[in-house]
């Protein structure tokens, strides 16, 4: 009886150690981290795992003043984030949990199959205006760019336009949906979108980040053996004193059957 | 009894006095929040721009900082330096001339290189955290950081939130794409919703009236998302179609959802207007041997003309209100308007799309709270100048 109620006592109080972790932050992993939590949560039915968003900031700054114990980011963390966290003395772990690839997108009557980093670069400065300097027909080029809010909007900026400005007044839409929506519609638009939305109803663009000596094709191999430029990891932050704490659940999302959701979500794996 | 009477009256006179101060503290908050962006530097805070102090470069304003970064303005002599071109330095790629190892476990001996760095290129501009920079002296200088000064919001010509190292908060682009749309709206919604205005109050028959009035009325409850969407998936290409333009997210677009989204507002008031007009007035009209079409334009019209009046402004106040379906049919390209054929960038569409990420309490967050008293200005100034108009309306029919 003793014994019993001695293992039962301490089963609990393991079950009130491992329960109630909070995953926080960007929207691009948000999916991933929904559909991994759910999965876990039934072959773990003690522990309860809360996912949420609100965009890598949000959540490395959880992280920071200690509200969630994971951050997932579409970027890397921030030099002076990164500061806060070793002010408060603690150090960080990160993760690589999957990668996500953007491809450019073009309205599908697009003569223009390829195009080079200066090429995009111009186009989204507003430096080249028509299609036939990039050799594609007489027509005006509507670029189409993501609300500044967003991680993608971000990426984009630094790996494409090496950190300097979209073009004033370039049209921003709320939503991967409306650009795929818009671009669909539009005869000179282009546009840039999470490799895992596109369809049919636009044309993907071969990419040369070596001025124009190679184009790489946005497919699962080349982003995987990563000949395809534009690709970004999504992390997760975790403050090492926390390791015990979301060990399982991080070592879940790494483990086969967490990468083959990462796959199912449209991201790609990490092995 | 008289207690209860008593209670009731005191509960209303409660709750209308809690909603005035709500109101209030609203507006206080919101002009608060507003006008800590003009307390607020240039470059974003903690950080600072650095140079080699042999540069007689002092002041850098805004847009000149903006142009830099972006590599527009390349040569120091075209800001008031000397003939040399300009090295950029960004933070992160001190990175990659350094290694972990030179800089230190806590980057202790980040200062040191960063003075060495600056020393040797006389033509630098470097953009850092102000805790690493060494000592102010010879031979760094740190470009004067001055607060975001209000000709900078109200004259700006651009509106780039989010740029480093300094942010450009213009609203020009903002009020300008924001009136566009709204009065647009007003002149292709008017007629419509006058001739209905006048078909239901004069024209139709009670059967008919019965029919049309509600239809109108769900109109106003149709939730403006869905106005959005069917303008993204079924106006935008039309417009694009028979405009021959190249991409269909316009102002014109947006004006045509606002248009119908404004008009059950105009119809019902002005209907309402049109309605009140004095039987007396109308018989003594038709006495005087007037047809029904004379007795409308010459006698029912001016009369309600004030009433009219008054639901146009309101429109205009519904119009520039909306948020969610000009986010999603304008394009949101923050420019000048030259036509209307053009993207454009609403004041409401902006804080809708931006406030979601603009870290709290930072320069970005204020701007949007600025922009968001803008906006109360505009419809503080249309709803007063319907009050007076609608004042005029009674006070002719008493």
């Amino acid at each position: 009886m003793k014994k019993t109620i001695i293992l039962t006592f301490s089963l609990f109080c393991l079950a009130l150690n491992i329960k109630a972790q909070k995953i926080k932050g960007s929207d691009t992993v948000l999916p991933l981290s929904q559909e991994a939590a759910e999965n876990y949560k039934k072959k773990n039915p003690t522990t309860t795992i809360s996912v949420t968003g609100g965009g890598s900031g949000v959540g490395i700054s959880a992280l920071i003043s200690g509200t969630t114990e994971i951050a997932q980011a579409s970027r890397k963390i921030k030099f002076d984030e990164k500061l806060k966290i070793q002010e408060s003395g603690n150090t960080l772990k990160e993760v690589i949990v999957a990668y996500d690839a953007l491809s450019v997108i073009v309205n599908p009557s697009n003569k223009v199959s390829k195009l080079t980093r200066e090429q995009l670069e111009g186009i989204f400065t507003g430096k080249i205006t028509n299609w036939k300097e990039v050799g594609g027909d007489d027509l005006k080029i509507v670029p189409y760019s993501r609300e500044t809010s967003s991680g993608t909007y971000e990426f984009f900026k630094e790996s494409v336009l090496k950190n300097k400005n979209y073009k004033t007044g370039i049209m921003s839409l709320p939503a991967t949906g409306a650009i795929m929506q818009s671009i669909s519609q539009t005869k000179g638009a282009i546009g840039y979108v999470g490799f895992a939305y596109l369809n049919t109803n636009v044309k993907a663009i071969n990419i040369s980040y070596d001025k124009g000596k190679t184009y790489v094709v946005p497919d699962i191999t080349n982003v995987k053996n990563k000949t395809y430029p534009i690709v970004r990891p999504l992390y997760y932050y975790y403050l090492t004193k926390n390791t015990n704490k979301v060990k399982g659940f991080v070592d879940y999302i790494l483990s086969p059957e967490g990468q083959k959701i990462v796959s199912n979500v449209g991201y790609i794996t990490v092995k | 009894m008289k207690i209860l009477e008593r209670l009731l009256e005191g509960m209303f006179k409660m709750s209308s006095a809690i909603t005035s101060i709500v109101i209030l503290l609203i507006i206080i908050f919101l002009f608060k929040e507003g006008f800590g962006l003009f307390r607020s530097p240039v470059v974003e805070k903690g950080y600072g721009l650095y140079i080699n102090s042999k540069n007689p470069v002092t002041d850098l304003n805004p847009t000149q900082i903006k142009q830099i970064f972006d590599g527009e303005i390349e040569n120091w002599n075209e800001i008031g330096g000397k003939d040399e071109s300009i090295y950029l330095l960004r933070f992160d790629e001190i990175f990659s001339i350094y290694s972990d190892e030179e800089l230190g476990e806590n980057y202790q001996f980040l200062p040191q290189k960063l003075n060495n760095i600056i020393s040797e290129n006389s033509n630098i501009i470097a953009f850092f955290p102000k805790k690493f920079m060494p000592e102010i002296s010879s031979p760094t200088k740190e470009i004067a950081n001055k607060n975001i000064g209000i000709p900078d919001f109200i004259y700006g010509k651009e509106w780039l939130p989010t740029t480093t190292p300094s942010p450009l908060f213009g609203i020009i682009p903002l009020v300008l794409g924001t009136l566009l749309v709204s009065f647009l709206a007003i002149l292709i919604a008017l007629p419509f919703g006058l001739g209905v205005a006048i078909y239901l109050s004069e024209i139709a028959n009670n059967k008919v009236r019965g029919m049309i009035r509600p239809a109108i009325e769900l109109l106003a409850g149709i939730p403006s998302v869905v106005y959005g969407f069917f303008g993204l998936v079924i106006i935008v290409p039309i417009v694009q179609k028979m405009g021959n333009i190249s991409a269909g997210e316009t102002a014109f677009t947006g004006s045509l959802i606002l248009a119908i989204m404004a008009l059950p507002t105009i119809i019902s008031i002005s209907e309402d207007a049109l309605r009140n007009t004095p039987l007396a007035l109308r018989e003594s009209s038709y006495a005087l041997g007037a047809t029904q079409w004379q007795t409308i334009y010459k006698v029912v019209i001016p009369f309600a003309s004030s009433g009219i009046s008054a639901a146009i402004i309101l429109g205009i106040g519904r119009a520039i209100g909306e948020t969610m379906a000009v986010l999603m049919v304008t394009g949101n390209g923050a420019v000048i308007p030259h036509s209307i054929f053009e993207s454009v960038r609403t004041i409401p569409a902006t804080i809708a799309a931006e406030l979601g990420e603009a870290p709290m309490g930072g320069t970005h967050y204020q701007a949007l709270f600025l922009l968001g008293c803008v906006l109360f200005l505009f419809t503080l100034v249309l709803s007063i100048i319907s009050e007076i108009i609608s004042n005029k309306q009674t006070s002719k029919s008493a």
